[in-house]
């Protein structure tokens, strides 16, 4: 693992933030910390990040309690960011590379390095306030991976962002967790999750109720439901356990979605089927990290 | 270089390479020297040069005691011109006087007539012409009745002419018992400026840390800053480099006035003009105000100046962040910052008033509590003041100072990352306990 944080608990006057929080990231993974507004996330990524501290339990890092130069060894984009309105592109990234412990001349040569590969040469000089939000937030990812550190901390990092750009991030979030960087990426964008998440962690309520890998969990939440095209025009079968969601011609075929029982195990189903009818193809709708999260996020109110 | 360094450079540069910065800097020195040289400059300008005063005397007496100056021409005019110099009245007479009788015995057979308003300096050259005509007049009488001692007359006429030039001199006795000439106008002067300037730069400055602790949490630039730089690290960063951004200021108009009123004073200690200055004059003592400029111990002004701006700045920037941390608008601000203006604006007058009562309770009690002390105690050091009231006030508000930035950073590194409902203070005081 390379970061956890073991029961921390977090009270601020009225509310408690953080009970017994404990997620576990491993090294070089991209691991998404999911919740609805207000269940937590930013408290944990501000204690992760030695902003606030916790009322009590540790965060570890590569199996050692977090110290305070390890700031240095962390990106954090913030959900609420912003930059300096009238300060030069090209001077505001130079002070928050310098802030973040790069020397001068290294943090001017990662500038530029970054710079042309996002293609925004062309601003270094101009104001910030003449930027695009979209601009701004390139600017902003630049700043938070400009001192090469080995933890990311991406909170909402599409917001603002146009399919073009948003695919250039996802690249390059996926480039960095190649060369082995450790990504905590905080989203209510579920198709993302998806897309790049190798763990999550759900907070809901002060509390994590769902934490592994994100195949796993989908297959956990499977709701039984079973896609079959078969050959022909009619489909009758009627079974105690099973309820056809629905019948669709499609050309010479009909595909239906058919939810089995909890007491009927699958390859019964598909017997079931496959005596009875020719079946082109046959597979198993697995839920979307959308599914998941309203399931357990709703589930869990009660 | 450490983070510190960083914010205090970025505070510090980008301020004073703002345009606004620049064009105040340059200019006020030059406007206080315009506003200073300007009215002297133009009372040396007559409105159409000479004024020509018609003289009507039917004594005959006093017409002739009235001199010319360079400003005013008195013209006698005899009686049955009068009809005529009415009608020049306004054009190119600009007053009439009249003395219709003895003004010996009817002190009130005088008039000045004129289209406007007769200057305050006519009319004393007149009034003192003729009232030291008249007491002549009176003390001849006296001299001429058989009852009175010749020698005593001559004793009152010299005591008449001399004896009201009185020049109060005050003195101060120092520490070590030694006498000082003293002049309580020039410490007055002094401790005015010096105070005006404590109160404009604490005001001012106290609003520029709290705008720009607004706008970066406003902009949300904040919270990228606080995963590299420790809350506290930002904010003295923010108090020192904006503080060096005053005293920058203060160097610089320093310098200029000091370049100019030299510049200017060279100019006017041309020879011809010298003779004009101190013809217009009269006795002023000109060696005596400059013995006097020297004898203020300038080196104990400056540095209590520095000692009283830099406390009093810091306390006060540290409370105008602390309460811009707690809030997300200017709007939400005025609920703290009324108080606390108050508060400055309260010491302001205080050392106002202990201008004429130095050593007075007033003055004694604000120039030792830390919110007032800046400002009051510029007034009272140029009156000269024991040493132990100085180091005391200078103690009580350095200990102060630092409890209270203590408390504000405490409050500030909460406050920065809180957003939405406005905190009461008793919410602001639970923050001081977070972790």
């Amino acid at each position: 693992m390379y970061l956890e944080t073991k029961e921390v608990v977090k009270q601020y006057a009225n509310h408690l933030a953080l009970n017994k929080v404990s997620i576990q990231v491993p090294r070089g993974t991209v691991f998404g910390l999911l919740g609805p507004n207000g269940a937590g996330k930013t408290t944990l990524i501000r204690i992760i990040t030695r902003i606030t501290a916790p009322d009590s339990g540790s965060v570890m890092i590569d199996g050692r309690p977090s110290r305070s130069d390890d700031v240095y060894n962390i990106g954090y984009m913030p959900e609420e960011r912003g930059l300096y309105k009238k300060m030069k592109v090209g001077e505001l990234s130079m002070y928050l590379a310098q802030l973040r412990g790069l020397s001068k001349k290294d943090a001017h040569h990662e500038l530029m390095k970054w710079f042309k590969r996002f293609d925004i040469m062309d601003w270094y000089n101009r104001k910030v306030e003449e930027l695009s939000k979209g601009m701004q937030q390139k600017v902003q990812f630049i700043s938070t991976v400009i001192h090469n550190p080995d933890l990311l901390i991406f909170d909402e990092p599409f917001s603002g962002f146009d399919p073009v750009n948003t695919d250039m991030v996802k690249n390059e979030m996926l480039r960095l967790r190649d060369e082995g960087k450790t990504i905590i990426l905080s989203t209510h964008n579920m198709e993302s999750v998806e897309e790049l998440c190798d763990n999550i962690a759900l907070i809901h309520q002060s509390q994590v109720v769902l934490q592994g890998k994100v195949f796993d969990i989908r297959k956990e939440y499977r709701p039984g439901i079973f896609r079959f095209r078969i050959l022909g025009s009619e489909f009758d079968f009627v079974h105690p356990s099973i309820e056809v969601l629905s019948r669709e011609p499609y050309h010479e075929f009909i595909d239906l979605r058919i939810k089995k029982m909890e007491n009927m195990s699958s390859n019964h189903l598909a017997r079931l089927i496959f005596d009875r009818y020719e079946v082109v193809s046959y597979d198993e709708e697995l839920p979307t990290m959308n599914d998941v999260f309203i399931k357990t996020v709703t589930g869990n109110a009660r | 270089m450490n983070t510190l360094g960083l914010v205090i450079e970025r505070e510090y540069i980008t301020r004073v390479r703002k345009k606004s910065f620049i064009i105040l800097t340059l200019l006020m020195p030059l406007l206080m020297v315009a506003l200073s040289v300007i009215p002297f400059w133009l009372s040396t300008l007559n409105e159409g040069g000479v004024k020509n005063i018609a003289v009507i005397d039917n004594t005959g007496t006093y017409a002739s005691l009235l001199k010319s100056t360079d400003s005013y021409k008195f013209q006698i005019v005899e009686e049955s011109g009068q009809q005529d110099q009415e009608s020049r009245l306004g054009k190119d007479l600009f007053a009439i006087l009249q003395i219709t009788g003895d003004l010996n015995v009817n002190p009130h057979a005088v008039s000045l007539m004129s289209e406007k308003q007769a200057p305050q300096e006519l009319q004393s050259i007149i009034v003192n012409t003729l009232t030291e005509k008249v007491t002549q007049q009176k003390l001849d009488e006296l001299s001429t009745s058989s009852n009175v001692d010749a020698e005593a007359i001559s004793r009152v006429r010299a005591i008449v002419e001399d004896g009201s030039k009185i020049s109060l001199r005050t003195l101060r006795m120092g520490d070590d018992g030694s006498v000082q000439e003293s002049s309580t106008e020039l410490a007055t002067i002094i401790g005015m400026i010096f105070t005006i300037l404590i109160y404009m730069f604490i005001l001012l400055y106290g609003n520029m840390v709290m705008q720009a602790v607004l706008e970066e949490k406003k902009s949300r630039i904040v919270e990228v800053m606080v995963s590299s730089v420790k809350p506290v690290k930002l904010l003295i960063g923010k108090i020192v480099g904006i503080g060096l951004v005053g005293i920058t200021q203060l160097v610089i108009w320093g310098v200029l006035l000091g370049v100019l009123f030299g510049g200017l004073s060279f100019f006017i200690s041309s020879p011809e003009k010298a003779a004009a200055m101190s013809a217009d004059m009269g006795d002023f003592d000109m060696e005596g105000l400059v013995n006097l400029i020297e004898s203020v111990n300038w080196f104990e002004i400056a540095l209590y100046f520095l000692l009283f701006f830099v406390g009093g700045y810091v306390l006060y920037a540290s409370i105008f962040a602390m309460f811009a941390s707690a809030v997300d608008s200017e709007e939400d601000t005025s609920q703290f910052m009324t108080p606390v203006t108050l508060l400055i604006m309260f010491a302001f007058f205080a050392g106002f008033y202990s201008v004429s009562n130095p050593d007075g309770p007033l003055a004694f009690w604000t120039s030792l509590i830390p919110f007032t002390s800046p400002i009051v105690m510029m007034v009272r050091i140029p009156f000269g003041i024991p040493m132990w009231e100085k180091l005391l006030s200078v103690l009580l508000l350095y200990g102060t100072f630092i409890l209270i930035s203590i408390f504000a950073a405490k409050i500030y590194r909460v406050g920065i990352l809180m957003y939405g409902k406005k905190p009461s203070i008793k919410e602001m005081i639970k923050w001081v306990k977070y972790k």
